[in-house]
């Protein structure tokens, strides 16, 4: 289909079948706790899909229950935690421990000035971020892996001196290689039919996410109609032409927090980081809530009313005032 | 009044933003110690995180830099681009202090937020540099908070994620990053500096009741012990600001 087609609206399971695959280079966007694309994420976990090549910056909720599903075999990431919940991502960790899952450590501004490589159709963007560091000199991804998948560089980074001499008062700089995923999953507070996104609060790197990729779905909290978000468009970030469906799921970050409608659920998280912890219990996890429910709604059901009202945002804030977050 | 070491490691970095200083902060104790200073004795500074929020209301402790409670009311509402620019702008990056954590630390301020371990089969993953690296790569001054701890102080990290001094006091220029690096470390048991010179870390001040040998016995390096003194405990309106006022639920304290 055309991104130029204009009315991209689909449903869920329709959106992944058609653009996330076994095997496939894959991003998502939010940051830790927030706007993690999670309805999206519980379905393609739901579909069985392996062996991801997952590309994110700081993600938490999102990465950690991709790979403790077993759908991520590579990861290139700068942060994997959520917060208090859980420091450093608990079924990450263990993977990494495990040797399960293969990692390329890069910094948070390193990823986004990938997908901004990405996104602007240059092979590489220099930064001064990690001279001196291991993050330039330990490569996680072997030569055989780098050469043997045409979607990877053949190199992590290259530090290379200032060519501008000293201009700049820079002697050196390292250049990060573009990241152009097949496919990028994000969640916004609204878009339209046609996928004009408008996001509340910060934007993390999404809309770099949402650029660099060859195909874009999009879940929103807020379907807008006709075209009401070419009113004040100057607060929409992300324009209908990079975006290839657009799926309505109310509470679609759950239970990460969407800014402006509700906040993160630390039941949830921290119920959630106690069953990570075990391998027993993680399963019983997965077989309630993830594949024992029919689809995101379900999930919402089984929480239940009270609970998601306690984390209702409250219309000053943006977030649940004087939510309990022990 | 009684305090706990986290109140007194809050309190100490709090004392050390100064009004027009743009604070940095990372997730957890650099958080409150920041919402500290701005009731104490920096109403002025600026907040700001990496996720791209500027002067947020704080009216709630975040649990993380993508709270939503750090998206409220603020001055601007980016991204990371944006923020990570801040840092680097030739104006305002010059006054922009750094707030780090980590798992392992050297004695140059180098830092390791990512793996204990080999790191091709690490025996402990961590989350990872985030933005660590790039805040300790650009910010001209940073403070580090560390548990005092032998397997936290080390002679050799095993990754090194953030750049403190590197190797020295030509670590930094060599490497070809900008001046700056950490000015000083604050632990549950001490404050550490960096001397001007040779840029290893010394011992500037201890907590009342601590013996400068007792610290030295918490790290596998030994460093210049001569300057302690002792640090001032915080004082009964600093102690109320944080507890009643920071951090009423205890989510970091």
């Amino acid at each position: 289909m055309s991104k130029l087609v204009k009315d991209k609206v689909m449903p869920l399971k329709k959106a992944v079948g058609a653009y996330v695959h076994d095997g496939c280079h894959m991003a998502i966007g939010g940051f830790t706790i927030n706007r993690n694309p999670m309805a999206a994420v519980y379905t393609i976990i739901r579909a069985g899909i392996k062996d991801l090549h997952l590309y994110v910056h700081s993600n938490g909720q999102g990465v950690d229950e991709l790979i403790g599903a077993g759908s991520v075999s590579k990861v290139e990431i700068a942060y994997g935690g959520s917060g208090k919940f859980a420091a450093t991502c608990i079924r990450f960790r263990k993977a990494i421990e495990k040797g399960t899952l293969q990692v390329e450590d890069y910094s948070n501004y390193q990823m986004t000035l990938r997908f901004l490589a990405g996104a602007m159709g240059v092979p590489f963007l220099p930064t001064r971020s990690s001279l001196g560091s291991d993050i330039v000199d330990k490569w996680g991804f072997s030569e055989n892996l780098r050469r043997s998948d045409p979607k990877l560089p053949n190199r992590k980074l290259t530090v290379l001196d200032n060519p501008f001499e000293d201009w700049g008062n820079t002697e050196k700089v390292v250049l990060v290689p573009a990241i152009t995923p097949d496919v990028t999953l994000l969640h916004v507070q609204q878009a339209d039919r046609a996928g004009n996104c408008r996001m509340d609060g910060l934007s993390f790197a999404d809309v770099e996410q949402a650029k660099a990729s060859r195909h874009l779905v999009v879940t929103c909290e807020e379907l807008m109609e006709g075209d009401a978000l070419h009113e004040n468009a100057h607060h929409n970030q992300i324009p209908f032409i990079h975006v290839d469906a657009v799926v309505h799921v109310p509470f679609g970050a759950y239970p990460t927090a969407c800014y402006q409608h509700y906040d993160y659920d630390p039941v949830y998280l921290k119920a959630y980081a106690v069953a990570a912890r075990d391998d027993e219990k993680y399963k019983d996890y997965l077989d309630t809530y993830v594949y024992g429910v029919a689809d995101h709604q379900a999930l919402i059901e089984r929480i239940g009313t009270e609970r998601m009202e306690s984390i209702k945002a409250d219309p000053r804030t943006g977030y649940a005032a004087n939510l309990d977050r022990r | 009044m009684e305090y706990t070491l986290r109140e007194m490691m809050t309190v100490v970095a709090a004392r050390e933003i100064k009004n027009d200083d743009i604070v940095f902060c990372g997730t957890g104790i650099s958080m409150l110690a920041a919402m500290a200073a701005k009731s104490i004795n920096a109403p002025d500074c600026v907040i700001f995180f990496e996720t791209g929020a500027i002067d947020a209301a704080l009216e709630e402790i975040p649990m993380a830099v993508a709270d939503s409670r750090v998206m409220y009311h603020t001055a601007s509402s980016g991204g990371l681009l944006d923020a990570f620019a801040t840092m680097q702008n030739p104006t305002t990056g010059q006054k922009v202090i750094g707030i780090l954590g980590a798992a392992q630390i050297d004695i140059f301020g180098n830092l390791n937020s990512t793996v204990i371990g080999d790191y091709f089969s690490p025996k402990t993953r961590f989350s990872g540099s985030g933005g660590g690296c790039d805040v300790a790569s650009f910010v001209p001054r940073s403070m580090i908070f560390m548990q005092h701890e032998k397997r936290k102080f080390v002679k050799t990290l095993d990754y090194l994620t953030s750049p403190g001094h590197l190797d020295g006091p030509d670590g930094r220029r060599k490497a070809g990053l900008p001046a700056g690096g950490p000015e000083l470390v604050i632990t549950n048991m001490a404050v550490m500096r960096f001397d001007d010179t040779t840029k290893e870390m010394y011992l500037d001040g201890v907590y009342p009741g601590i013996e400068p040998e007792a610290v030295l016995e918490q790290m596998q390096f030994s460093v210049d012990i001569s300057r302690a003194r002792e640090v001032m405990p915080p004082s009964a309106d600093e102690l109320n600001i944080l507890r009643d006022k920071c951090d009423p639920q205890r989510l970091i304290l």
